[in-house]
């Protein structure tokens, strides 16, 4: 049996995210199996959200996420290493000034 | 890149404890050990349902109905975690219980004795859960990132169980003289396995040099075995019980407890096939996921209508 | 008052050996995912259970001495309350007889396969929906409030429950037969929700309980909404089984109550 007959019957991946509460972003937790979206959305809800973590829930079939290739990691993320400016601490200012 | 630059960089990422991801460059070897141990843990959570799961309909009051509910509920959870984080090294969950069903994969041997008395609830959250986390603890930290990542979690959800099984043990052993005859039967029957739950010894152990390197592992199977009976021992005596091993002695020079010889040829019996439950366990899970086939068709045929079904409309829309 | 017992132990026993039964199904789901989600319906209904339970004990606590005295024919039960002791939550349930409970005969119809019990929640999970929602406004106020507290378990339920039954239904050639003849089965089972017991009319009349007929034609709209959807057909037999209500049961329950009973029977009067 070809390797991807094998397992065709096996119910689709998806990548779930949840927003803790409130205000706050959708973070991934991790994934599970479902037959459709609704079906990922209340298995999300059962299996990730037990212990109240959860107020919102997104499901994104897995093969539909596109990533970064790591391998590129260093042209990609490197070059932001020299660029301290860019962060608030990079200024040196006198302690009296407030409120900045 | 050659692939020994590749591995280079993968042996500095480890070095530094900068944890690996799914699309990372990796030794194959390190993506073979780690689908082992992550779907043997993953399997070791869904047989381990089973022993437990025989008492539900049996638990002795609602509370406890519902808690025991929870608790394998939870293991349920756990193993979907890890088979999940095992996906991400290129495996597909069908392939791992194809693995389990047909003997090729292990799982923990602990869950192929029989759980004959209620007391077994508490002993297992007790010694059996508390032997676990000692590992999982470990494994937080370990160096492959969903693994890991899947580790915290569990570990989390796992402190409630050990609590629950040690309180039903703590309050059975406050009750009558037959409460406390169960207990204390009880943890005489799971302390070995417990105690053999760390594996073989450092000595017998040949994986585990390249598994700490990997940092998949975090400490050897002695040390965390030594671990357990250190806490163990001292929890047991709250209990106002003792644990089935005459030469269990404290050791001022080593700062440890000594302990008496495990029965390895048991343990590898177990491991083989031959213990009280392995035949039951396989087939029980077989039977269930044989039986689910019917249902899994049938919720995949009906997606893909509505797929069909969808697209009609919209095109009709268009 | 004794009907008012008896009624709140028609809900309970409902709601217990219904959320025994779903307990069966935890390590034994047709896939990992669904195993998860049928232990939390099991939960929830024994999460009721117990608050039901712990009224219906505070209410026999009440009754006159002399009304204490007969109530059960178990020898355990009968010891406690000669005794003089105040019942508990656990002691309705782990003490009883069968021949004193008083749950519908729906709910201990055994699991069968997944269609057989999706078919079984699927018609008490509409009907514990609607019938909650009337439910809120007994006056009995312990009453209203575990209903208005259960119903957002009752919605996921009946929500879980009719997607399956779709699925099922418009799924494989193969579901589809196994599903219809899941409800072909149990349908005769549907007749005693709505069945008025003696101490139900009593309550009813009190404004306590819920009149079944106020809420059957919605039921059964409800229930053909989602088996059109699902393809599917009620049978054409109207027959129906009763007896769950006025203690007169199958027998699955002595089953139930063998195992749910085990330890408290064979160990009496200890704490677990």
């Amino acid at each position: 049996m070809p390797e991807q007959d094998k397992h065709k019957n096996e119910w689709p991946l998806w990548e779930i995210f949840i927003r803790s509460k409130a205000g706050l972003d959708h973070k991934h937790v991790g994934s599970l199996h479902a037959a459709d979206a609704q079906m990922a959305i209340e298995n999300a809800r059962d299996v990730y959200t037990r212990r109240m973590e959860g107020v919102s829930i997104w499901v994104i079939e897995s093969k539909n996420i596109h990533a970064s290739d790591p391998d590129e990691s260093s042209s990609l993320y490197d070059p932001a290493n020299d660029k301290i400016y860019r962060h608030p601490t990079f200024y040196n200012l006198p302690d009296e000034l407030k409120h900045m | 890149m050659t692939v020994r630059d590749f591995q280079q960089a993968f042996d500095e990422k480890i070095d530094k404890e900068i944890a690996i991801e799914p699309r990372d460059w990796m030794p194959d070897n390190y993506r073979k050990t780690l689908i082992r141990q992550i779907s043997q843990h993953a399997h070791s959570e869904i047989i381990g349902m089973l022993p437990e799961g025989n008492w539900i309909t049996r638990a002795p009051s609602l509370r406890r109905k519902a808690v025991l509910l929870a608790k394998v509920q939870d293991e349920a959870g756990h193993g979907l975690y890890l088979y999940s984080a095992a996906e991400t090294l290129g495996i597909s969950r069908d392939e791992m219980i194809e693995q389990l069903h047909s003997g090729k994969a292990k799982y923990s041997s602990i869950f192929n004795y029989p759980t004959t008395s209620w007391a077994d609830m508490g002993a297992i959250g007790w010694l059996v859960d508390g032997a676990a986390i000692m590992n999982q603890v470990a494994l937080c930290r370990t160096s492959y990132g969903p693994y890991a990542r899947a580790m915290v979690r569990i570990c989390k959800e796992e402190s409630f169980h050990q609590r629950q099984g040690y309180e039903i043990l703590l309050n059975m052993s406050k009750g009558t003289e037959i409460q406390r005859k169960m207990v204390q039967e009880s943890i005489n029957r799971w302390w070995w396995p417990s105690l053999m739950m760390f594996g073989p010894t450092d000595d017998d152990s040949p994986n585990t040099e390249q598994s700490m390197r990997w940092r998949i592992k975090r400490f050897t199977n002695d040390e965390l075995r030594q671990r357990f009976i250190d806490v163990t021992v001292e929890q047991c005596k709250i209990l106002g019980m003792t644990l089935p091993d005459p030469e269990l002695k404290w050791n001022e020079e080593r700062g440890h407890y000594d302990y008496g010889p495990i029965n390895w040829d048991e343990f590898w019996n177990v491991v083989k096939g031959n213990g009280p439950c392995n035949k039951e366990r396989i087939a029980t899970r077989v039977k269930a996921h044989e039986e689910g086939a019917w249902v899994r068709d049938a919720a995949l045929a009906y997606s893909e209508k509505q797929k069909k079904r969808n697209n009609k409309t919209d095109h009709q829309a268009a | 008052m004794v009907d008012h017992l008896y009624y709140t132990l028609q809900l309970a026993d409902n709601a217990l050996v219904i959320g025994h039964r779903l307990g069966e199904w935890c390590g034994h789901g047709p896939v990992l995912e669904q195993d998860i989600a049928i232990t939390n319906m099991a939960l929830d209904h024994i999460g009721q259970a117990r608050s039901l339970y712990q009224h219906a004990a505070k209410l026999f606590n009440e009754l006159p001495q002399d009304e204490k005295a007969n109530q059960f024919q178990s020898v355990a039960l009968s010891l406690k309350i000669s005794n003089g002791d105040a019942l508990e939550e656990d002691d309705l349930p782990y003490l009883r007889d069968v021949w004193d409970y008083r749950n519908v005969l729906l709910t201990e119809q055994p699991n069968g396969h997944w269609g057989n019990t999706i078919a079984r929640s699927f018609f008490y999970d509409i009907f514990q929906q609607l019938y909650y929602t009337e439910l809120q406004k007994s006056s009995d106020e312990q009453l209203a409030a575990i209903a208005e507290k259960s119903l957002k378990e009752v919605a996921y339920h009946v929500r879980w429950s009719s997607e399956w039954v779709i699925r099922l239904g418009d799924g494989t050639a193969e579901s589809k037969k196994k599903i219809q003849t899941a409800i072909n089965d149990i349908w005769s089972y549907t007749g005693e929700l709505f069945n008025v017991s003696e101490a139900e009319q009593a309550m009813i009349d009190k404004g306590i309980a819920v009149d079944t007929a106020s809420i059957k034609d919605k039921w059964l709209q409800r229930v053909n909404e989602i088996l059109n959807e699902a393809t599917l057909t009620l049978p054409e037999d109207n027959w129906m089984h009763e007896g769950g209500k006025n203690t007169q049961h199958s027998e699955h329950l002595g089953y139930i109550l063998a195992e749910l009973q085990y330890v408290q029977r064979a160990y009496p009067n200890m704490e677990w």
